[in-house]
């Protein structure tokens, strides 16, 4: 599967570091960081989680 | 002449009153007339305190759509703005403005609630709540909970965050109290609420003079450089105060109610060693009772087809999130009290832009006194009949004014 992360729309709830923090951390200021674009399939249920939770929808799963 | 000029809703002419009254004697649940709205359908018109009938949504799906949707604004001073009062003043805090000044002034404050920041601050979260147990213990086995333990869990919390001193929180809370009651006059509302805009202006000259490691000092800063006024950042010191305490010390007293009125619930938390098990069960209280019960407020910019209606540009929008989280779409048997669900997509803590910044604190402070209270305390029970308790239905949250318990 293949995470994309806008930055851009991040309100910095850090939803995703609680759902998958192997996948999202944050900066300083709360920001969203993706850490692995590319997380294995047995990750999927928490990084949809991340994505559900998100409430900017700032995170898009693809495959 | 008639009066059946559609204004968008077919169901305008007869629209119910917003808000709608809970039943007697079911003080968890929301107002059965929302329930029956719910069951209609998604959007539907209601008819607000100052005859204006803005629209009602009332399913999960449609609520989170709208709450996400930049075609709605949360500038309150817009015409069609369904507001909960007369508005007051001309300056508020960055909740009822829109991006993308909202979110330059939203991202002045979110460096605290970081996940890694809150999670520094467990330790010390847990010695206040452990030396506020211990107090309860040293003195006679009864007490109202609220006074000695909710209240203050989160008052010390957000006085350390902020730079405020505790020493003052009589003052703060029992204007905070006015600010956030409905049925409190428009002019006492005022004057509590310049009071505390005071408070907080004197507050910040004395964090520009002498700054220290706290958040009121961080904006003090900002004010120093140019990038936010001083009435601006002593708007936000009453928000975040306000925001920081009133909420979580109603999840607390009522959650411990609602607790005690689930005995079985009550047990698995308190025989789970497990920190999941104990995050969880904050999730579920927090979607099951939903303190903030007044509904989230917009108004639409532009048309917005949603949920089979059309509303229009210039229509107010109420999301009352308690409903959302009884949607039984979503949450299967959504009127049961069931710690072992998965409850995290909840919309307790609201949606989009605006979705609450102090959440990740907030979890983290429910989770330390739902693991400790009732494990230090096991013997803990309400120490008067449920009819006897006096709730918040007049306030923008939900809560328990008084919540006497012995052990």
């Amino acid at each position: 599967m293949k995470v994309i992360l806008d930055q851009d729309k991040c309100v910095a709830s850090g939803q995703c570091v609680v759902a998958a923090d192997d996948v999202f951390d944050q900066d300083d200021d709360g920001i969203a960081v993706l850490l692995d674009p590319n997380p294995s399939s047995d990750r999927a249920d928490d990084v949809e989680q991340a994505a559900a939770v998100c409430p900017a929808l700032a995170i898009r799963i693809l495959g | 002449m008639t009066s059946t000029v559609s204004t968008g809703g077919a169901h305008a002419p007869s629209a119910p009153e917003f808000p709608m009254p809970r039943a007697a004697g079911c003080p968890f649940d929301p107002p059965p007339a929302l329930k029956e709205e719910q069951e209609q359908g998604s959007l539907r018109k209601v008819r607000l305190w100052d005859g204006t009938t803005p629209w009602l949504v009332t399913r999960y799906t449609e609520q989170r759509a709208l709450l996400s949707d930049p075609r709605t604004s949360a500038d309150i001073t817009r015409p069609g703005y369904p507001s909960s009062a007369p508005v007051r003043g001309s300056s508020f805090s960055f909740i009822l403005m829109d991006d993308p000044e909202h979110a330059r002034q939203r991202r002045m404050v979110t460096a605290p609630f970081t996940i890694k920041r809150v999670e520094a601050m467990r330790p010390a979260v847990q010695k206040i709540v452990d030396g506020l147990i211990d107090d309860m213990l040293a003195g006679p086995p009864q007490a109202d909970l609220v006074q000695a333990f909710a209240l203050p869990v989160p008052s010390l919390v957000i006085c350390e965050l902020l730079g405020v001193p505790y020493a003052d929180h009589d003052f703060f809370q029992e204007n905070s109290k006015t600010l956030i009651s409905r049925s409190a006059a428009p002019e006492e509302r005022g004057a509590a609420h310049a009071n505390l805009i005071g408070y907080l202006d004197e507050l910040m000259g004395d964090k520009i003079a002498r700054p220290a490691d706290d958040l009121l000092s961080g904006l003090g800063a900002r004010v120093g450089a140019g990038e936010l006024s001083r009435r601006q950042a002593a708007e936000m010191g009453v928000l975040l105060l306000l925001a920081g305490h009133e909420t979580t010390a109603n999840m607390i007293a009522l959650g411990t109610l609602a607790l005690l009125e689930h005995p079985d619930q009550l047990t698995l938390l308190r025989d789970s060693d497990d920190p999941k098990t104990v995050a969880g069960a904050v999730e579920e209280l927090l979607r099951y009772l939903n303190i903030t019960h007044g509904g989230r407020r917009r108004v639409a910019v532009e048309d917005i087809e949603i949920g089979g209606e059309v509303i229009r540009a210039g229509e107010g929008i109420i999301v009352p999130n308690d409903i959302g989280n009884r949607d039984p779409d979503v949450f299967a048997d959504p009127d049961r009290l069931d710690i072992g669900r998965d409850a995290r997509r909840h919309v307790a803590f609201g949606f989009g832009v605006h979705q609450c910044l102090g959440q990740p604190l907030a979890r983290m402070e429910l989770q330390v006194v739902y693991s400790t209270l009732y494990r230090r305390i096991p013997t803990l029970r309400l120490d008067a009949g449920l009819e006897d308790l006096s709730f918040k239905h007049d306030g923008s949250v939900y809560g328990v004014y008084e919540l006497p318990v012995a052990w």
